[in-house]
């Protein structure tokens, strides 16, 4: 086929995408026809696996495109349970009495948005509506940022909107500094140390919420949102260790396993991994957000490549007992 | 036409000149990459100049008067001689001063809560799990004294893994196995996330075929 | 002195920090605030380095005309575009009343981050989902018992960390469904495993710190 058809097909598909009436949601029952062809299309690349005839790479690519697409489009919702570790993180919030002071810590970037923004709004959506205090920063020069775009969200709401929340006295952004640990570090002493100024260059000392502020021992809870390094790690040897600071965190996926041993040793609050973490998140705080909406499309991707998996292994398998045939 | 619609445009379209590399490289995609080191790069220059040099470093020593901040910044000016041939040895100064700062910062924390305080919940959570009454809890934590002090053999390499101690360090491969097998279960899981991002990206904010 | 002095700062810096961790008094606090700083200071001027070496080898490659000048010369313009738009909201930012900040809502700044650097940074690493998928399928054996526990213990975080891992056990007794698998074999086997891994690299970490305060390890010099 002549290359400029493909760029046809694909432009007459965008239009038509354009063109079909919003929003599609498709019935339970059509949900359930496409589920079934999924798996029909699945067990026929087991068929040709064990006949010897390895896909190609894109063809899954496709199946991974189809698993994370088509779900947008289902009516289906399957009730989510709560993680012991999402549950103590919850508990820890919840029990913070009404002023409580809570430092924020954003240290991640775009990429780790889908698993972590989430967490951030419903966060947020909680520390507003139960009158907790929100200091704001990041070790990421992204975090502040993403923290905004939160923030800027939550306040949309209408119960939050009636409370007419006032930036200074009801929360501030500190803004990024670089130096990683070492921000922690000076934090654990001075805040005004390390963040002189917030992100509008207003003097520390005359920001109302800062009054009395002086370093750790002034703060009642710190919930980390942390896709790397500097991040919950860093948080944990030099606030939790150092200074006794109770905290919280929510991480990418990628991050979470190792950060175990910290919530065994009971120096980490509580965990939120990744977009399940922050679906369980989500579900304790009764702010639904979009990690709700991702679950479907999480699951059937994680079903999809489980499937390529056994296939993978099954023609192992069938591969073994064919040598072992020829040997004997 | 209104920016916000230009910028979801914009977005749509550098997101499928990434996504265009699955299927083979092409110069769509060298162009979306391009734009992505320069706009990366930029993005950090600035920040990092507003919210350090600008904040802390200028504010700091012009109108605050911490002259001692004129050491990083003289420390700071050294480094970019690096752009330079031939006085890029002046650059070994300032990155000596953060190699030296951070090693000595690491070694007291690593050594503290990385080894010290995990050794000691290790023991100490079995102990009490032993009079807590929970077996669900005990055997959890038995669990992780085993693996902890197998995967431990394992990694000590100064011996030959032979006999007894081959064995110890074998049932550690196990354990250490287990927890790859974990990261990588939750490896998929974030990457599958991330691309979720961007679907719901193109199919909400772009085409708006999903509220 | 090339080389000795560069020796003599790290020892400093490195035996402050240390010192300050026991120390926490006058006049070793005093050292920890102003090395911190300091540090902040240095760390955005390596940024400034990364990037001015970035356009040091673009301007190199358009100077040469070598084969994708065209691409040396989109980079440099995407880096100003960012920058400029940058420095003025910065700028502007300051004059306001009340003050705002270069990355508020509105600003060219903010719009760039949204709506080209947002989408690019995500999607670059979005794309690895494929590649995960493609090479579980093609990489992924259960050839030994390692590599079957290996497997295993993927299979059930896979399964057990969705809903569908509960729809599909939701009918066995709470401690046998899958999610109760997944959360035991993250709780135990798996903190485990990533203890003696922390342990391990802890132990490591401070014999290299040691010898690069004390001078032994010298690599961070050469060049």
């Amino acid at each position: 086929m002549k290359k400029y058809y493909y760029w046809i097909i694909l432009a007459a598909l965008i239009i038509v995408l354009i063109l079909l009436p919003k929003p599609l949601i498709v019935s339970p029952t059509v949900s359930t026809i496409i589920t079934v062809l999924l798996g029909l299309a699945l067990a026929g690349v087991l068929v040709l696996t064990l006949r010897g005839h390895m896909i190609g790479r894109r063809t899954v690519f496709l199946f991974i495109g189809v698993s994370l697409t088509l779900p947008f489009f289902m009516n289906y919702r399957m009730p989510i349970k709560v993680s012991p570790e999402v549950q103590t993180l919850y508990d820890a919030i919840a029990k913070l009495p009404p002023g409580s002071k809570v430092l924020a810590a954003f240290d991640y970037d775009p990429p780790s948005a889908p698993e972590l923004q989430p967490q951030a709004e419903a966060f947020m959506a909680f520390a507003f509506k139960h009158n907790l205090k929100v200091i704001i920063m990041g070790l990421w020069p992204q975090g502040p940022q993403q923290a905004d775009m939160a923030v800027t969200k939550v306040l949309q709401e209408p119960e939050i909107r009636a409370k007419n929340l006032r930036y200074g006295v009801d929360y501030v952004n500190l803004g990024f500094q670089s130096g990683n640990e070492f921000v922690i570090q000076r934090m654990g002493t001075s805040f005004s140390g390390m963040f002189p100024r917030d992100i509008y260059n207003t003097d520390y000392d005359k920001i109302p919420l800062l009054n009395g502020v002086e370093n750790f021992s002034n703060i009642d809870f710190v919930f980390n949102l942390s896709s790397g390094q500097p991040g919950t790690v860093e948080w944990v040897q030099i606030a939790v260790d150092r200074y006794g600071v109770k905290l919280g965190a929510g991480n990418t996926a990628v991050q979470a396993p190792s950060v175990y041993p910290y919530l065994s040793s009971r120096r980490l609050t509580g965990l939120a991994g990744g977009m399940t973490g922050a679906a369980e998140f989500e579900q304790a705080t009764k702010e639904i957000g979009k990690a709700n909406t991702y679950i479907l499309s999480q699951s059937f991707s994680h079903m999809v490549v489980i499937a390529f998996i056994i296939i993978g292994n099954a023609a192992l398998f069938v591969g073994y007992r064919k040598s072992k045939q020829k040997g004997a | 036409m209104d920016s916000t619609l230009i910028g979801t445009w914009l977005a749509a379209l550098l997101t499928l000149g990434i996504m265009s590399f699955i299927y083979k490289d092409n110069l769509y995609y060298k162009i979306c990459e391009a734009i992505f080191i320069g706009v990366s790069a930029g993005y950090w220059f600035i920040t990092y100049f507003w919210d350090s040099l600008y904040r802390i470093a200028w504010i700091g020593i012009v109108h605050e008067g911490r002259y001692v901040l004129l050491g990083g910044v003289i420390l700071g000016a050294m480094m970019l001689t690096r752009l330079f041939g031939k006085i890029g040895w002046i650059a070994r100064w300032p990155l000596a001063f953060i190699v030296g700062a951070t090693a000595g910062l690491k070694m007291m924390v690593y050594f503290t809560t990385n080894a010290m305080a995990q050794i000691h919940d290790t023991v100490y959570d079995t102990v009490t799990a032993f009079g807590g009454g929970d077996l669900y809890n005990l055997i959890g934590r038995l669990v992780i004294l085993l693996g902890t002090v197998t995967g431990l053999v394992y990694f000590y390499f100064s011996k030959e893994h032979k006999g007894l101690f081959g064995g110890v360090a074998k049932v550690g491969t196990w354990f250490l196995m287990i927890t790859f097998g974990a990261s990588f279960g939750y490896t998929v899981m974030s990457r599958m996330s991330l691309l979720l991002g961007r679907i719901d990206f193109l199919l909400t904010d772009w085409l708006k075929l999903v509220k | 002195m090339k080389r000795e002095i560069p020796l003599i700062i790290t020892f400093v810096a490195g035996v402050a920090f240390v010192l300050q961790y026991f120390i926490p008094h006058y006049p070793f606090n005093r050292f920890e605030n102003i090395f911190s700083d300091w540090f902040s200071i240095v760390g955005a001027f390596a940024i400034w380095l990364g990037a001015l070496s970035l356009m040091k080898l673009c301007l190199l490659n358009i100077s040469k005309k070598s084969s994708d000048w065209p691409i040396s010369l989109l980079i440099i313009v995407s880096f100003l575009a960012i920058v400029i738009a940058g420095a003025i909201d910065g700028f502007h930012g300051l004059n306001n009343v009340p003050a705002t900040s270069f990355r508020d809502p509105g600003t060219n700044f903010d719009w760039l981050y949204q709506k080209v650097y947002t989408p690019l940074s995500s999607t670059m690493f979005a794309i690895l989902a494929f590649f995960v998928a493609s090479a579980s399928y093609r990489a992924f054996r259960a050839r030994n018992t390692a590599a079957t526990l290996l497997l295993f213990s993927a299979f059930f975080v896979m399964i057990g960390r969705v809903p569908v891992g509960d729809y599909l056990s939701g009918w066995l007794p709470e401690r046998m469904q899958l999610s109760h698998w997944a959360n035991w074999l993250m709780a135990f086997p798996n903190t485990a495993g990533q203890r003696a891994v922390m342990i391990g690299i802890a132990l490591g970490t401070v014999s290299t710190s040691l010898r690069i305060i004390l001078g032994i390890e010298r690599s961070h010099l050469e060049g």
